[in-house]
């Protein structure tokens, strides 16, 4: 599976756990829009740093939080495995 | 008016009682004529009114030597096995230390101390001692970070609840404790053995589960106390069949539900009691009811010399079972101006019962919010294929924390129903606890780490 596919069906899974009704995923989308709260945001990115073993918003100490789907896919195909 | 006569160990030992004994893995000692021989190669009177460090490593002839020296030495410091060797010079200033007593003399040659009696397998006394004064029992609180700290015990508050208990309730009881008796919870059963007329089965180091709970069998043990941790490795490693004790005692750590029932259904005959207690604050009070947690109504009275009040949420108890001081240079105020002890352990009122959720210095903390790791283990714990968990934080980048739950199944739950447990967990939390105390992980392990004083590793915390 592709990174990109990890992360979209992780985003599924945790709206699942969580009861949030995910609009349909795609780049432009903005991470507010998810309806993803800071929680939810939280177990993502612990579940695909156990899964992809990186975690992008702690490698660098000035790390952006991603604005868009697109942004957050991205932050993680960029860092080299 | 005459002074209080100085009851000592000694005491209640005596040949009046035929078979009792002491034992481990390795040996069977008998206490019936225990009061003719010693450990001490008959040096017992070079002790007489001094501080002695109790460097034995050897738990059984530990617990013998206790006996011998109690009411001839000024203070004696019990050291648990696992006392690290860095502390001890620390230490043995605080205590103002001015005899060694260990079974490996040979460690103490090139040190200043000035007398360095050896230990070893009791021999025949040539000489009878008599109780000369009150002994001053030090003891090492079992935090896990730093130097451990001293605290002051007298016999009498030692074995206040044995007392208080009755004789009755123990008599001709063969005990036996998963803790050693250099701890206070160990200390505790062997005290119960020694001054209710028993006798003592010990643990031993390395020795496996199965093998151990056979040795309990074989020796006819008819009651036991551990940890709630040493309970749950017990009910897991599939040996509880084949043990059949009377009475069944936790105490050290939160004695939740589910453990309370996975007991009671392991020995279906045995009595089932969780007691409070802790290295300074003494026992304070013992539940046979099968419930967690206790009554509310015991809080605000005396009861059994014990008095209990919940302030800033926390349990605070005052007795004459309570240490009397913490000893050392820099030794802090062990009671309050009124007497009482704070225990650290935080207390909520549901109903008519105080339930225990947590440790005050255990908080994890959730995204700014304060959480007691235990308050989420009681409801993990309590799904019936769970038989033991870990709840901590796990740093992130987001909220700064999250709730990250290790689980170790019961042994006959299905792990190729893991998703369908790992919901039913969500799901059972959500309704019982506040949304950022829900578990955002739960992972399934085989083994959670116990630490040296039986409870639940916590290294987060």
């Amino acid at each position: 599976m592709s990174v990109r596919l990890k992360i979209i069906s992780a985003m599924r899974q945790i709206a699942e756990e969580q009861k949030v009704t995910l609009p349909p995923l795609d780049d432009a989308l903005s991470l507010h829009e998810t309806g993803f709260d800071s929680l939810a945001f939280a177990i993502l990115v612990a579940r695909l740093e156990d899964d992809l073993g990186i975690d992008p918003f702690t490698i660098s100490e000035n790390a952006t939080f991603p604005l868009t789907v697109g942004d957050f896919i991205e932050a993680y195909e960029n860092v080299p495995a | 008016m005459s002074p209080r006569e100085t009851f000592a160990l000694r005491d209640y030992l005596g040949p009046s009682l035929k078979g009792r004994t002491i034992s481990d893995a390795q040996r069977v000692v008998s206490l019936t004529d225990i009061l003719e021989h010693t450990c001490l190669g008959d040096r017992l009177g070079e002790l007489a009114g001094r501080s002695v460090l109790m460097a034995v490593s050897d738990q059984l002839i530990s617990g013998l030597v206790m006996t011998e020296i109690d009411g001839v030495a000024r203070r004696m410091l019990l050291c648990p096995p696992d006392l690290n060797a860095d502390h001890l010079q620390s230490l043995m200033e605080d205590a103002d230390i001015d005899a060694v007593v260990t079974d490996q003399p040979e460690r103490w040659t090139d040190t200043d101390v000035k007398l360095v009696i050896p230990a070893g397998p009791p021999a025949r006394a040539a000489t009878q001692v008599k109780t000369e004064r009150g002994t001053e029992w030090l003891m090492l609180t079992s935090g896990t970070s730093g130097v451990p700290k001293i605290v002051g015990h007298t016999l009498e508050a030692l074995t206040g609840a044995i007392v208080a208990d009755g004789p009755a309730r123990s008599a001709a009881a063969v005990w036996a404790t998963f803790y050693d008796i250099r701890r206070y919870g160990g200390l505790q059963i062997f005290l119960r053995a020694i001054v209710g007329g028993g006798s003592m089965v010990l643990s031993s180091p390395h020795e496996a589960l199965a093998d151990h709970v056979a040795r309990l069998q074989a020796r006819g043990v008819t009651h036991i106390s551990g940890t709630p941790s040493h309970w749950r490795k017990l009910l897991m490693s599939g040996s509880a069949s084949s043990f059949f004790p009377r009475y069944v005692r936790l105490s050290g750590e939160i004695a939740d539900q589910a453990v309370l029932d996975g007991l009671s259904a392991a020995f279906p005959a045995a009595s089932i009691g969780h007691a409070y207690a802790s290295t300074e604050a003494g026992v304070g009070f013992a539940v046979n009811d099968g419930r967690e947690g206790f009554p509310a109504d015991i809080v605000g009275v005396v009861r059994d010399g014990v008095e209990m009040k919940v302030e800033d949420g926390s349990l605070r108890i005052r007795s004459r079972r309570t240490a009397h001081a913490y000893v050392g240079r820099n030794a802090a105020e062990l009671a309050d101006r009124d007497g009482f002890v704070d225990t650290g352990d935080i207390v909520e009122l549901r109903g008519d019962r105080y339930h225990f959720v947590g440790r005050r210095g255990g908080i994890i903390n959730i995204g700014g919010l304060k959480v007691h790791p235990e308050e989420i283990e009681a409801i993990v714990n309590r799904q019936l294929e769970v038989r033991m968990s870990r709840a901590k934080s796990r740093r992130s980048p987001i909220t700064g924390g999250i709730v990250v739950v290790d689980v170790i199944l019961a042994d006959d739950a299905d792990a190729s129903r893991s998703d369908e447990i790992r919901k039913a967990i969500l799901a059972d939390c959500k309704a019982s606890l506040a949304p950022h105390k829900v578990p955002a992980m739960i992972k399934f392990v085989s083994s959670l780490d116990i630490t040296a004083a039986g409870k639940l590793a916590r290294h987060d915390a």
